[in-house]
């Protein structure tokens, strides 16, 4: 048989599922006041399907699952057919429709994670708690599952105990966590050094240096716009469009941020001056910043920081961005595992709503209103593609959009929408404060500033390192202690994969562009393995949508599973590239571009890696068909040489 | 602007289009077929099947959804993107369990008629054999979702023409299915009725009326008479249908 993730295979809440109506009876007798508690959820979103996941994920906090008859509720308080409710339920993976454990556990499964020995320490856990990975324990306490990069990998192995981070496992750790688990202790009682997450700045330039105070940014974009301003806005249609000239109010603003070149830090690189003109210009009833969060690239954790130590930059820069564009509405979407931050953030924003510096006429300027709401992601990589995040925070199932129409014209439900990266915003609060030439003058002639980069795998000091752009491969790899390296994976799996004759290569647009995640392989890297753990993240994450990448990305999982087993030929190099060329030519957005990124960057650079696992034949099956008897072996509880097909020459 | 028919090549030749009309629907309704699953005449487009991917200029897009442009040079016919339309469908026929000699679509069903069009001679990967029951709870309809090709066809045409929503898409990736919106998940409790548009759109053998599966004999069937190619002008735009029949 094809090997293959037993996921990808099943036909998941058909067939094995109980019968519904039983399981119904049973649900509900079992949770209390199930009513009162899914409406209070239901109101706290005013009854407002487009807040849908949001429900969803808080059904789940409180019931561990979103049981039946709890999404029938939603479905039936929200008047949204029912179907809808499971159909986005069942699209992220961090929500599940039957139970999992009391303790439901997830193993990042990043590259990194595993270079660190998470595989191990899974089965070790698993060992302690008597439990297969991705089953629920028979007394329903505990799940063990893996799921893709936590965004800790600077810290690995990592795990999310029911959305929780613990970083840095270890053996004693996982001791101590089984421990906890099997004696029911509560979440908010277990020690809370367990979930202690480290900074690791290395090294800081202009940004992660900023230091500025809250609102500094909004100030100074308020300031730009005084110059040669009349005051007589409170009576126009609206206040932003009192003012034409090229050096007043958000006008201002605009030109200093196109004027300084900023380009988008989720990877893309799109000039972000354009985007914001573009949306100032596009018609509509409102228009809407979305900070995208959604840091899901595996090796990237970047976000994960500015989120913690530096959210009053984040939420200067889209009060800034409101400002020129004329928005008075903002979502952050905080990607699901990053959950562990909500609270935090929230907090912030409520300092800030104190300070004037979010709500209405923000520091005193008259008809200047905007404020921030988060949204939490629930475990979908496609939803950091920005139309699939639209769909996401409208509460749908997060599928990329068919383009154009683009977010800047048609977004959040339809209106005209920017999407930045949280790298971007903050940049453009710095810009704010010192302007576009300044910002223009860092960096390189087409990568203006800076760039945070993620850096971790086989590195001594793995952290956050911000260089300006123009940087070359070979001094981060120096500042950070990387030894007899092999490969460098920059921008992540979906980015590119670099060997050692590479390394005078420069981060930036002209050269490696990057996201940020940076990972580094020593000499003693299997990097057909590194391929293949990047290959499962994609068929993992396919949102399914369209053929090639929904069925296509199984199929690279197929071949490169079959190589693995020591089943690979020619044939299978010749299939990846064929199904890379479909990939290429016809999938709906970039995960299908770029799964095969991975594998065909491996097979040019390390090709060896692949050679040594190949059997020289020019094909042979996948089906083994002495395997296959071995159920019948284990049946009829034989293992004697007659009970196995003979052996073949 | 000018009374003059707008027009763009298509493999050379020119195809007048209206406003409005994407590559796909301008070739269908002036004759010319592009292999397609999840378009229909009577929907909007959306795109998901990829099948009808043309090359524009050196890129690649979904004809279905690209809008019509005066002056564009469309390539379809060749080689190579034939090549790439044989392994999609490839592609769907391992991805579900496709038994054509045992269906009683066979002959009527768009992904068996696109598959021989396009020349396609063996499933060239290996199956996934995904183990998906079948729903006979429904007193005049069978589900088999065994074939679904996930084209949201009947999701569309139930939420758009019927106005009754009984199909919904849940999972993702390779996990994606069909969804029956009812509290039991079984379309016996839904209100779905044989005379739905969403059973008339299933292109494959998944929404099926029950008792009238050979009615019309294998060998009469309307790709057993022409291939599906050259029934370009049947799959041109018109507007859908009133719901209910």
């Amino acid at each position: 048989m094809v090997s293959r993730d037993p996921q990808g295979a099943v036909w998941p809440g058909r067939g094995e599922d109980p019968p519904a109506v039983a399981s119904r009876a049973v649900m509900t007798e079992t949770i209390p006041e199930l009513e009162p508690r899914v409406r209070r959820i239901v109101a706290r979103w005013n009854h407002d399907p487009t807040g849908l996941v949001q429900i969803l994920r808080e059904v789940q906090e409180e019931f561990g699952c979103v049981p039946r008859p709890a999404a029938a509720l939603v479905a039936r308080f929200l008047r949204i057919p029912y179907s809808r409710v499971t159909g986005v339920a069942s699209f992220y993976s961090f929500l599940a429709i039957e139970p999992r454990g009391e303790y439901r556990i997830l193993f990042s499964d990043n590259i990194t994670d595993r270079m660190a020995g998470s595989e191990r320490l899974m089965d070790v856990l698993c060992h302690r708690l008597w439990v297969e990975p991705g089953k629920v324990s028979e007394d329903g306490l505990v799940s063990v599952e893996r799921t893709s990069c936590t965004g800790l990998c600077d810290q690995g192995p990592a795990l999310l105990v029911n959305g929780r981070a613990i970083p840095a496992l270890t053996d004693e750790r996982i001791e101590r966590i089984g421990d906890l688990v099997l004696a029911r202790t509560p979440l908010p009682e277990w020690p809370a050094g367990l979930f202690t997450v480290a900074d690791n700045v290395r090294r800081s330039d202009i940004l992660l240096g900023h230091g500025l105070a809250p609102g500094d940014a909004i100030r100074a974009a308020l300031q730009r716009g005084a110059r040669g301003w009349s005051e007589h806005a409170a009576n126009e249609r609206s206040w932003r469009e009192a003012y034409v000239g090229a050096a007043q109010g958000p006008i201002a603003t605009l030109e200093e941020v196109k004027r300084s070149n900023l380009r988008g830090r989720g990877g893309a690189g799109f000039t972000t001056g354009v985007k914001w003109e573009a949306c100032r210009h596009a018609t509509g009833l409102e228009r809407y910043i979305v900070c995208n969060a959604d840091e899901g690239e595996p090796g990237t954790f970047k976000d994960r920081v500015l989120l913690t130590s530096h959210a009053d930059l984040l939420f200067d820069g889209m009060t800034v961005a409101a400002y020129a564009i004329g928005a008075s509405r903002g979502f952050l979407y905080l990607r699901g595992e990053y959950r562990y931050l909500l609270d935090h953030l929230e907090d912030v924003l409520e300092r800030r709503r104190a300070a004037n510096l979010l709500g209405s006429g923000i520091c005193g300027q008259p008809g200047f209103d905007f404020d921030v709401r988060i949204h939490v992601g629930a475990g979908s990589y496609v939803c950091g593609e920005e139309s699939a995040l639209i769909e996401s925070l409208e509460g749908k199932r997060g599928v990329p959009r068919n383009r154009p129409p683009y977010p800047v014209t048609n977004g959040y439900r339809q209106q005209p929408t920017i999407v930045n990266n949280v790298e971007t915003l903050c940049a453009a609060a710095l810009i704010a404060v010192h302007g576009g030439d300044w910002y223009r003058g860092i960096g390189t002639l087409k990568s203006s500033g800076t760039k945070i980069l993620s850096v971790a795998g086989d590195v001594e000091r793995p952290g956050l390192y911000e260089y300006p752009f123009g940087v070359t491969i070979r001094q981060v790899l120096e500042d950070c202690g990387a030894r007899n390296t092999q490969a460098v994976q920059v921008s992540g799996p979906s980015g590119i994969c670099i060997d050692a004759t590479e390394f005078d290569r420069r981060i930036a647009f002209e050269d490696l562009p990057t996201a940020g995640a940076f990972t580094v392989f020593d000499a003693g890297r299997d990097m057909f393995e590194v391929a293949r753990n990047y290959a499962h993240f994609f068929a993992h994450e396919s949102c399914g949508f369209c053929t090639p990448c929904r069925v296509g990305t199984s199929m690279l999982v197929a071949a490169m599973d079959k190589i693995h087993a020591g089943n690979g030929t020619q044939h299978e190099l010749r299939e990846i590239n064929r199904l890379n060329r479909v990939l290429l030519m016809s999938a709906h957005c970039g995960l299908g571009h770029t799964a095969c990124n991975p594998i065909l960057d491996t097979l040019k650079r390390f090709r060896p890696a692949y050679e040594r696992k190949l059997r020289s034949l020019d094909f042979t099956p996948a089906f083994d068909v002495d395997g296959a008897l071995g159920r019948a072996r284990q049946m009829t509880g034989r293992d004697d040489a007659d009970a196995h097909l003979e052996a073949q020459t | 602007m000018s009374e003059e028919v707008q027009a763009f090549t298509l493999d050379g030749v020119e195809v007048p289009f209206e406003k409005g009309q994407t590559v796909l629907q301008a070739a269908l309704a002036a004759g010319r077929h592009i292999p397609h699953l999840c378009y229909h005449p009577e929907f909007r487009p959306h795109g998901s099947c990829k099948l009808c991917t043309v090359e524009v200029g050196g890129s690649h897009a979904t004809s279905c959804t690209l809008p019509a442009r005066a002056g564009m040079k469309v390539e379809s016919e060749t080689a190579e993107l034939n090549a790439e339309r044989r392994m999609i469908v490839q592609l769907l026929f391992v991805e579900g369990n496709h038994f054509c000699p045992s269906c009683e679509k066979s002959g009527h069903c768009k992904l068996q008629a696109v598959a021989y069009d396009l020349g396609m001679t063996n499933p060239r990967f290996d199956h996934f054999f995904p183990d998906r029951p079948v729903d006979a709870s429904h007193p005049d309809l069978l589900l088999d979702f065994n074939r679904c090709i996930l084209c949201e066809l009947c999701v569309r045409a139930s939420a758009e023409v019927d106005g009754k929503r009984v199909f919904a898409l849940g999972g993702r990736g390779m996990g994606k299915h069909l969804l029956v919106n009812s509290p039991s998940g079984l379309l016996r409790d839904s209100t779905a009725a044989a005379t739905d548009k969403a059973v008339e759109v299933c292109p494959v053998g998944v929404i099926l009326r029950k008792r009238v599966g050979f009615a019309t004999p294998l060998g009469a069937r309307r790709f057993d008479e022409r291939p599906i190619s050259e029934q370009a002008l049947d799959y041109a735009p018109r507007p859908p249908a009133t719901g209910g029949g």
